[in-house]
């Protein structure tokens, strides 16, 4: 992966300036490859990485597996877009295995989600079967730890 | 206490007549002050990789607790066999050619001990590591050193140590890519050292604990020259490539005869290097590449953006080739290093250590490490502009 990309996924709010020291590039050019990628669809947004559980938000969230039929001139693509235009739905992959779907659906409780599986998802033609399962604690999200390690312990200064 | 002398009297006269390391004494100093950011710290801030941490709790488990052969165990020879055979280009017999140790700085010492008589000569280069100087005093040999110069990249050349040798020189002691300066040698320049070696018949050691930290090329061994692996002793360990300075790690890999003498010192001293780390250091063998590449990117990128820093406030350095650390001249402002390294943690609380804690010939430099996150690095360039900023007006007002 381009080291431009790999910098900003692992801190997008990286100044310009400091990339381009990182890069050996002018300031100029590290913003004209972002804007470039931004162009592309290959940056498709950038996001903060938030520790949901310090927030006491009301909310839950749900690991959905879908078995679908897959559709004539359409394969899994056209059931899957269908369904990941639900703003419920917070991502959603096609998976190899028992199941086709795996879906992170979001609501502000219980019943919220078990009314979206059963009134939205399951009713869908093409839906065979779900299986719902709740998440209850988040240990590390997209590489992060959510409880980090120990501080530095590194002595101040060492030969 | 009966007698007439005091019991600082009493101490070796090796050991009392050597100073304290420079870097301690600007330890205890640091060490008073709170919220300092730190370019002085000479280890990796990236964690031990999680298998090898996890692998160790494991083995743990399991009951490594024993002593260990003399030489390490055997299962870790020969991993290490391998691994110096393809990233150093030097074959080494497992049953008698290494020896694990406990980190590169006991290596060290055994290779001396092992090879010095009282009044023999060991080249080495300066500014370098610090304990260098000392373990050759301890070891009973002189040490000869041969400043290098950031004209010059602080790379070692022939005519350098043609200038120091004498017909007591027995060793010559390398340590490249290079603490402090970053240096590197590339082959022409290792060629050079080679035929030095090979017309003076001396012998070797070289501490080549940075080697997978270079960012340029690829980085070349001593030992894969022709004619150099018999008389040459090879140090490496586990410490940079890994961040496992905790561990205590390392190896020497060294003609039979060589090993066995080492060995000798070895087994009555230490008796054998930690058993868990052992096998830590067996389980990071595993997947060297995975777990080297990503470090050293971003080490490289740090470099970049040190380097680059470091030139826009006009102190030039050579550029840093190898290891973690930036060597930048200070001698425009007409402080010494201390006063500088001084001033700077006084008054940015910013610890970077004075170049002459490795070596007189470091006078004029600081020791910036950037083993630290990008976080500290952008905050210690800041401080560092506006620090420099003040000596030039000040200097400016002096001199109007």
């Amino acid at each position: 992966m381009d080291e431009l990309l790999k910098i900003l996924a692992n801190n997008a709010l990286e100044s310009r300036e400091t990339i381009a020291r990182m890069l050996n590039l002018s300031v100029e050019e590290v913003e004209a490859r972002i804007r470039e990628y931004e162009k592309a669809g290959i940056i498709r947004g950038y996001q903060a990485i938030l520790n949901e559980d310090r927030l006491e938000l009301d909310k839950v969230t749900a690991v959905i597996e879908v078995k679908v039929t897959p559709q004539r001139e359409g394969g899994f693509d056209r059931i899957a877009e269908r369904i990941s235009r639900f703003p419920e739905v917070r991502s959603a992959y096609l998976m190899s295995g028992a199941y086709d779907l795996l879906l992170f659906v979001e609501g502000r409780n219980l019943r919220e989600v078990a009314a979206f599986v059963s009134e939205k998802l399951a009713p869908l033609e093409g839906v065979l079967s779900t299986a719902t399962h709740f998440m209850l604690k988040t240990y590390k999200r997209l590489g992060v730890l959510m409880h980090p390690e120990t501080p530095d312990e590194r002595l101040a200064v060492s030969p | 206490m009966n007698g007439s002398l005091s019991l600082r009297d009493r101490v070796a006269r090796q050991v009392r007549d050597i100073p304290r390391s420079g870097i301690r004494d600007f330890f205890d100093i640091v060490s008073t002050m709170r919220d300092v950011i730190s370019l002085s710290i000479g280890e990796p801030d990236f964690d031990t990789p999680w298998h090898v941490r996890e692998y160790t709790v494991f083995a743990l488990e399991r009951g490594a607790t024993h002593y260990t052969s003399n030489l390490g165990y055997l299962e870790l020879r020969k991993a290490l066999s391998r691994y110096v055979a393809r990233q150093f280009g030097a074959e080494y017999n497992p049953e008698t050619e290494i020896l694990v140790t406990v980190g590169v700085s006991e290596a060290l010492d055994l290779a001396l001990r092992a090879l010095i008589n009282p009044g023999d000569e060991v080249l080495y280069h300066e500014p370098c590591y610090v304990s260098y100087r000392a373990l050759v005093q301890f070891a009973h040999g002189v040490p000869v050193a041969v400043e290098t110069r950031a004209e010059d990249g602080f790379r070692l050349t022939r005519s350098m140590l043609e200038s120091r040798v004498t017909p007591r020189t027995k060793v010559l002691l390398l340590n490249f890519p290079n603490n402090p300066t970053g240096a590197v040698m590339d082959r022409r320049d290792l060629e050079e050292i080679a035929d030095f070696v090979r017309r003076h018949d001396l012998l070797v050691i070289t501490d080549e604990i940075y080697a997978e930290l270079t960012y340029d090329a690829p980085h070349v061994s001593l030992v894969s020259l022709p004619g150099m692996r018999e008389r040459t002793i090879f140090l490496h360990g586990f410490s940079k490539a890994w961040a496992m300075t905790g561990f205590r790690l390392g190896y020497a890999c060294a003609p039979a005869e060589l090993t066995e003498a080492m060995m000798k010192i070895h087994q009555y001293t230490m008796l054998c290097a930690s058993s868990l780390s052992q096998k830590a250091a067996l389980e990071a063998l595993t997947r060297p590449e995975v777990d080297v590449r990503e470090m050293v990117d971003e080490y490289r990128r740090r470099r970049n953006f040190v380097a680059s820093a470091l030139r826009d406030l006009g102190l030039p350095c050579p550029e840093p080739r190898g290891a973690f650390y930036a060597f930048p001249d200070i001698r425009r402002f007409g402080l010494s290093s201390q006063e500088f390294a001084l001033r700077f943690l006084q008054e940015e609380k910013v610890a970077a250590v004075p170049g002459t804690a490795f070596g007189r010939c470091g006078e004029g430099f600081l020791r910036c490490a950037y083993a630290t996150g990008m976080e500290q690095l952008k905050e210690a360039m800041n401080r560092l502009g506006r620090f420099v900023a003040r000596l030039e007006k000040a200097g400016t007002s002096r001199a109007t």
